[in-house]
């Protein structure tokens, strides 16, 4: 028998690291070749780690939410026949990255350290109270509580009903214990429900939202952010969508707001070419692109992401329709490849129906602007000697008021608005 | 009038009332006792003074002196008795002996305790006033709370009205002598218990029951080995059968059958011990016009009755008719008066028969069980491979212990058996703490003990025992 130490391994051009957000194995588990060890996230996209041989996990070398260099331990397995390694003394020593990996110039990972009498870190062993919150009724409909007279007795005082009380002692029997993590944590019963609530619990900011969180701190910490809002008449350009949406083809996806947008950015950026740019305020410098890769802010189960559709230049409505909500699908289900979710160069977000009136979004940095859609509502407008009923939509706009002053931005969003209030001029050739 | 105003006025000095009475004393509370004394009761009630105390004083003596008999005939270890005799006024007189210690004990207890206790008749005038008639005048008393206790009496039949020769178990346990032939009409446990003493002191005696069963209240698994030594014991018992009255003559009683055959069966004494009955009559309870459960007094979980403030505990509450749970009740009332938050929410009540060999049921049968639904497993234990019932010459009887076959919960715990009466409090402790059957397993019960045997029915249940 032999140790194989199985390493992150490189899981994406230009990755330094990658956060291990899920373990699919537990130590002592056996494993075959091509079982999923890990998932681990790197800046964008998840990757499941696949074990390259067959054997038993005897340690992990991370818990979840820890961060490791590529070329750091993954696994250490224990193999039929000669493995990769000596048996090492310290099992741990490979969290921290080897000596020898070029990539330990980098900042050191910071990664939380386990307490040493617990080299296994499973999730599920250290259950905070909060794990037995009492979710759902305790037990089978007409099951009567089992508790010692003592514990009868405390709830009783303490006025709890102990039908509500979860029992984790052999048969259901409700313990000293249960009764006092139910008291910290509450009861569900209705009387209860409007007794003051001290539960407090602990949520790991791991994975995808702590990704979210660092590039949004950075934004704000960074971007001097100015926002613009300007109403929108889409009364036209709703005419023309419901229209193609009932004439369309088959095959054609069906048409949203978006694909309309997307062409109207197209049609701006090509006259602002300041706001399709990526700035770089280390090297202060201004990158310029020539492709238009518009990001679309997306809600996933796990969070905020933003897959990217390249070269909306190049792309008719119809494509734009089509690969948006490819791309939309791919990020929900989590299928979204690295570069899918790279490289955008202007940000939309929209919230749909739940876009509210106006919004302040969040630069997608190093872009310089991003747009905002907010929601649509038919609104009396003042057309000359009457009230007419109007589809009107608000567009909320942030842009880097280090780069992009004022009033530029107001005449990009004006372009926007003149060519989304007449969408013929979205069709034209230049 | 002079009048008395109190906290709390618990009428009855029974086991519910004088419990209740002693823990409202030690939590402070200014509390009036009223007990009427006389022939039946006096402090300490039905228990010890007409009840369990008394009848097990008689058992003790009749069991003591039936097995000096068997040993003039047959002598297992050697032991060579010649010419017992039992003189049974001595015996009433010691038993009398006991009882006047525990009551006056009660008494000391009550006082330390700062109870005022009123003798004589109390007749309630409304929820919260009560008369008594006491040897020096009437007395008024008024409280906040009243607590009624005021306990049972033994159900007569209109077949046999009490008196003269048909006599309740009270008459029973101060008879100056043993009658020759006595008829016990009712094979619940106080008619076994009575009746086997009576007849190890020598008397005749005849079980007459409706019910096709002795102990019907018991499955028949457990009423076995008692049934077998009442043959031993030459206790004829004739069941399905009625006394349908005294014959001409009152010194026999006729006994009609199933089939409506009669016969006359010659009588010293008529043993009436069909049951209880709550005591309702004859202190006014009527003026409360309280709600009730059938015949007795309906009371929630805390003994409240439907009245503010008047509470009830013990037998005028309703089955089981038992002193520990008349002593729990009135716990948990004084208590509750005193302001905590406290309800009678004990999960078994344990049931003792004191026959020969005494039972002891705690919890559900396995029968109850899965009545309820309950997939069981079920397992016995004999004392004929415990080594404690062998060295005590008494291998008849069994544990047995009934659990959920899923979680191995235990639900119910019953034994037969000499001396079994003793493991009650392990039982009822194990089925209130809620034990699985691993729990009694891995408890280490001495040897050589009776005890054994339920840990080994519980290793059985767990298919682990070891010594069958």
């Amino acid at each position: 028998m032999g140790i194989r130490i199985v390493k992150l391994p490189d899981v994406g051009e230009g990755v330094a690291e990658a956060e291990v957000v899920e373990w699919h194995v537990a130590v002592g588990q056996s494993v075959l070749e091509d079982q999923i060890l890990a998932a681990v996230m790197t800046d964008k996209a998840t990757v499941e780690i696949p074990s390259p041989v067959a054997g038993t996990v005897v340690a992990l070398g991370a818990e979840v939410g820890g961060v490791l260099a590529v070329g750091a331990e993954l696994v250490r397995l224990e193999v039929a026949g000669d493995g990769n390694t000596e048996v090492a003394a310290a099992p741990r020593e490979a969290a921290a990255p080897p000596p020898a990996q070029p990539l330990a110039a980098a900042p050191a990972p910071k990664l939380p350290v386990p307490a040493p009498a617990s080299p296994t870190v499973e999730p599920a062993s250290a259950p905070l109270p909060i794990s037995r919150a009492p979710m759902g009724p305790p037990r089978p409909p007409g099951e009567k509580p089992i508790a010692s007279p003592a514990v009868r007795r405390r709830a009783r005082d303490a006025g709890v009903d102990l039908r509500q009380v979860r029992g984790t002692g052999p048969a259901g029997r409700i313990s000293h214990d249960d009764l006092d993590a139910f008291l910290r944590v509450g009861t569900t019963s209705a009387k209860a429900a409007r007794a003051a609530n001290t539960e407090v619990s602990t949520v790991k900011v791991i994975g995808l939202r702590r990704r979210i969180a660092q590039k949004m701190a950075e934004a704000k910490r960074r971007v001097a952010h100015f926002s613009y809002v300007e109403e929108v008449d889409v009364t036209a350009l709703e005419e023309l969508r419901a229209s193609l949406n009932t004439e369309h083809r088959r095959d054609r996806p069906r048409l949203t707001l978006m694909p309309f947008l997307m062409q109207a950015l197209v049609k701006a950026v090509a006259d602002f070419p300041e706001m399709n740019a990526l700035y770089d305020d280390e090297a202060e410098t201004i990158e310029r692109h020539g492709g238009v890769h518009i990001g679309i802010a997306t809600q996933t189960p796990s969070g905020l992401m933003v897959p990217v559709v390249r070269h909306c230049e190049s792309l008719d409505l119809w494509e734009c329709a089509a690969e948006v909500q490819r791309l939309a699908e791919a990020a929900r289900e989590g299928r979204a490849t690295r570069t899918e979710l790279a490289g955008s160069t202007i940000t939309i977000t929209s919230l749909g129906a739940l876009g509210g009136i106006v919004t302040t979004p969040v630069v997608n940095r190093p872009e310089v602007a991003i747009i905002g859609v907010n929601r649509q509502v038919v609104r009396p407008v003042w057309q000359g000697a009457q009230f007419v009923p109007r589809t009107m939509m608000n567009l909320s706009s942030s842009f880097d008021h280090r780069v992009i002053d004022g009033y530029v931005a107001a005449r990009f969003v004006q372009r926007i608005k003149s060519l989304l209030e007449t969408p013929a001029t979205l069709f034209l050739e230049a | 009038m002079a009048e008395i105003t109190a906290k709390i006025l618990v009428v009855g000095g029974g086991p519910g009332g004088y419990v209740a009475a002693i823990r409202a004393g030690q939590l402070g509370l200014d509390t009036v006792l009223v007990e009427r004394g006389g022939a039946e009761g006096g402090l300490g009630g039905t228990c010890l003074n007409v009840g369990c105390i008394p009848s097990k004083a008689v058992i003790h003596a009749a069991d003591a002196y039936h097995r000096a008999v068997e040993q003039t005939a047959v002598t297992p270890f050697g032991l060579r008795v010649e010419h017992p005799a039992i003189d049974f006024a001595r015996t009433v007189e010691w038993k009398d002996g006991i009882v006047g210690r525990l009551t006056s004990g009660v008494g000391a207890l009550l006082k330390r305790h700062k109870v005022k206790i009123v003798q004589g008749h109390a007749e309630l005038v409304d929820g919260k006033t009560c008369r008594v008639e006491t040897d020096t005048g009437p007395q008024m008393i008024r409280a906040e709370h009243v607590v009624l206790a005021t306990g049972s009496i033994a159900a007569s039949l209109p077949s046999l009205p009490f008196g003269g020769k048909v006599i309740s178990s009270t008459e029973a346990l101060s008879l100056q002598a043993v009658p020759e032939r006595l008829v016990v009409v009712g094979a619940g446990y106080i008619g076994l218990e009575l009746g086997t003493a009576f007849a190890k002191l020598d008397a005749k005696v005849t079980i007459v029951e409706a019910e096709d069963r002795i102990l019907p209240a018991y499955d028949a698994e457990l009423v076995r080995p008692v049934a077998k030594r009442l043959q031993a014991l030459g206790v004829d018992i004739l069941l399905r059968a009625r006394a349908s009255g005294l014959a001409e003559g009152g010194d026999s009683v006729l006994i009609e059958d199933a089939n409506g055959s009669k016969r006359i069966l010659p009588a010293d004494r008529i043993l009436v011990a069909t049951g209880r009955r709550a005591r309702l009559e004859g202190f006014g309870l009527e003026r409360l016009d309280l709600t009730m459960n059938g015949r007795f007094v309906a009371v929630d979980e805390r003994c409240a009755t439907s009245m503010r403030n008047v509470w009830a505990v013990g037998d005028i509450t309703g089955e089981p008719m038992l002193a520990h749970r008349a002593m729990a009740q009135g716990a948990v009332v004084a208590e509750v008066i005193a302001g905590h938050r406290r309800v009678f929410d004990s999960a078994v009540i344990p049931a003792v028969c004191f026959t020969d060999p005494e039972i002891v049921t705690v919890g559900l049968s396995p029968e109850a069980a899965r009545q309820a639904g309950r997939e069981v497993r079920v397992a016995s234990f004999p004392f004929q491979a415990n080594g404690r019932a062998l060295t005590l010459g008494a291998e008849d009887g069994f544990v047995r212990v009934t659990a959920r076959a899923d979680n191995h919960l235990v639900l119910g715990i019953a034994a037969v058996g000499a001396g079994v009466s003793e493991l009650a409090g392990a039982f009822a402790l194990a089925l209130e703490m809620g034990a699985r059957l691993e729990d009694i397993g891995g408890t280490i019960h001495a040897h050589p003990t009776l005890g054994e045997a339920f840990h080994e029915a519980s290793l059985r249940a767990l298919g682990e025992a070891l010594h069958i």
